[in-house]
């Protein structure tokens, strides 16, 4: 049995840190507008593949993130707008209709980009590895480590310290006393389904980089994301952290000691969590 | 005594019957390749019926049945190939993994209801999912794992036909009876109020953990006769796109309406088949038809007769 070395920790940090990235979307989502969004998955894999072809293109980095961003805001604006707008109030016929077009999506990347493993390449500066510690690590991983944190932070300020974010938290208490203050609230939660699907985008120009890009990459990341949501309890940005870090930490100590069966070890914690804390560990009753 | 019986359980004898006489004709005037397609379609409508057992008559609605009725499907064709076991011990292994499967899935998700009850099971089933494709020296990894063949008196595929059939229906009769119980009625009663049973002293989490276990003893009975009938597994067997076929199944047939996952088997199988002859997008049509039902038939084929009848009487 290997033992878990410092290397291995960081990159279970790393880990947990694009898991968060992915999953904050996916639980502010999930938490504010009540919709949960089962093609967030394919987002992922959609933003990864078109940051893929735009940094291809125009060998910039940024633009890849940029674009891919954008261009999943606005597939999150069309599934809002487009799809969901005819099931509103419907949470189950919510659900199964993301699937739907979870499945529609994966075929189309599948269509677009074919069944090759692609990975998005690093920018120059962030390519070799750096000192910490003692131990030299990829320069690009460490970014990602950041961005977690970054990330995490903004949407905290954006939530507890904006206006949008104060509508935000108004609208999910109590919609109608917000509306008939005169605020337009379907666009507040238009932006908010937006910001998430566009973190679904970063995530995957992000992660893959480093876990590379193919079909059936928004499966993974979509179970990964449910962990995380279960564990940490539904539309809290603490519990997403939480929730990332322990499923990033558990993936690698699974992958070290039970290589073919790493997706059970996550499955451990979230079964004693749901024993005790059947809305997860930040969960509230809605 | 019997005619009270007989009213009581009238439309499922009816729908029983004519699904005996149409699948039962099947043979003698259909292909082999039409007769494989039947064969399929029952083999599913059985998934179908358990995920309904679920959806229609507990208001749960799962995405780990694919899962449950693959972990079978698995089981069957590793014991028969892999460990050169008999073909009976291997169905009778394989359902009491996916039993096993089941009641892990319904400890978990008997205490949460909606949609965290469906983003636990598909949650669950993804890991099922995932061990399939990771565990290669057990699973095969990828590759899946080819089976033996059926057994000798099953070779021929009119008679492994005629066995499915039989299976299906018996099954179908057990599944009518199990929700005409009183333990399926107050599964309907904890799905249209849970706190009234509750207050009423029904265990809620209990009822649900055994209907869960119940449902998955169906799904694996189902994915051992499709371990006979495909004799391969791989991982796309358990994947996420096999409950959700199910699920559609039996929306389409009308949730709650129990046979009416016949006709969502049917109608989603010979689509699948159609469709394949031309293109190889089966995902995108089975994503569109998904978001198609959410929109406009959420009660599904069976629910919008239903629902015109019950107009027409009223008039």
């Amino acid at each position: 049995m290997a033992s878990l070395n410092f290397i291995q920790l960081l990159n279970g940090l790393t880990f947990a840190s694009l898991l968060f990235i992915v999953a904050s979307g996916f639980t502010l989502i999930f938490g504010l507008l009540r919709i949960v969004n089962l093609a967030h998955g394919a987002l992922y894999l959609f933003g990864g593949y078109i940051g893929y072809s735009v940094v291809a293109a125009t060998g910039n980095f940024f633009f890849g993130v940029l674009a891919s961003m954008l261009c999943v805001a606005v597939m999150g604006l069309l599934l809002d707008e487009g799809l969901l707008r005819f099931v509103r109030g419907f949470e189950l016929r919510q659900v199964l209709l993301t699937l739907g077009v979870a499945f529609v999506l994966n075929d189309l990347a599948l269509v677009i980009w074919g069944g090759d493993t692609f990975s998005v390449p690093v920018p120059e500066t962030l390519r070799g590895a750096t000192k910490i510690f003692g131990s030299y690590y990829p320069k690009y991983r460490l970014l990602v480590l950041f961005l977690g944190v970054a990330v995490f932070v903004a949407l905290w300020l954006i939530l507890n310290r904006t206006r949008l974010g104060a509508l935000i938290r108004a609208g999910v208490d109590d919609a109608e006393m917000v509306e008939a203050m005169g605020i337009n609230i379907r666009r507040v939660f238009l932006v908010t389904f937006m910001l998430g699907a566009s973190l679904a985008g970063l995530g995957g120009v992000v992660g893959g980089a480093f876990l590379t890009l193919y079909p059936t990459a928004d499966s993974e990341i979509l179970v990964f994301s449910l962990a995380v949501v279960i564990i940490g309890g539904r539309g809290s940005l603490v519990g997403a952290a939480v929730g990332s870090l322990l499923v990033g930490l558990l993936n690698i100590i699974g992958q070290v000691v039970f290589p073919e069966l790493a997706y059970f070890v996550i499955f451990g914690p979230m079964a004693a969590i749901l024993a005790f804390r059947p809305l997860g560990l930040f969960g509230r009753a809605a | 005594m019997l005619a009270v019986g007989f009213a009581k359980n009238r439309p499922a004898i009816i729908a029983l019957a004519i699904v005996l006489v149409v699948f039962g004709v099947m043979p003698l005037i259909g292909s082999s390749y039409q007769v494989s397609i039947a064969n399929e379609i029952l083999i599913f409508a059985l998934l179908a019926m358990s995920i309904d057992v679920l959806a229609g008559y507990s208001g749960r609605t799962s995405l780990g049945h694919g899962a449950i009725f693959g972990a079978s499907t698995y089981v069957v064709i590793y014991w028969t190939s892999v460990m050169g076991g008999s073909p009976l011990v291997a169905i009778v292994l394989g359902v009491l993994v996916a039993v096993l499967v089941a009641a892990v899935f319904g400890l978990l998700a008997s205490r949460v209801s909606g949609v965290y009850f469906l983003l636990l099971t598909l949650a669950l089933g993804m890991i099922v999912w995932g061990v399939a494709l990771r565990w290669t020296s057990v699973s095969g990894g990828e590759n899946g794992l080819r089976g033996v063949g059926r057994p000798e008196w099953l070779t021929n595929p009119i008679v492994f036909f005629y066995v499915c059939l039989v299976t299906v229906v018996v099954m179908s009769a057990v599944i009518w009876r199990f929700v005409q119980s009183p333990f399926g009625l107050t599964l309907r009663g904890i799905r249209d109020s849970e706190s009234r049973m509750s207050s009423l002293g029904y265990g809620c989490a209990t009822h649900m953990f055994i209907a869960f276990t119940v449902t998955g003893f169906f799904a694996g009975v189902a994915g051992a006769l499709y371990a006979l009938f495909n004799n391969f597994v791989s991982p796309s067997t358990v994947q996420l796109s096999q409950s959700v076929e199910g699920l559609l199944m039996a929306i389409l047939g009308g949730i709650g309406t129990l046979f009416g996952a016949f006709i969502g088997a049917a109608a989603i199988i010979l689509l699948e088949n159609f469709v394949s002859q031309y293109t190889a997008r089966w995902p995108m049509v089975l994503g569109f038809m998904f978001i198609a039902t959410m929109i406009f038939a959420p009660e599904g084929v069976l629910g919008a007769f239903r629902r015109i009848f019950r107009i027409n009487k009223k008039l």
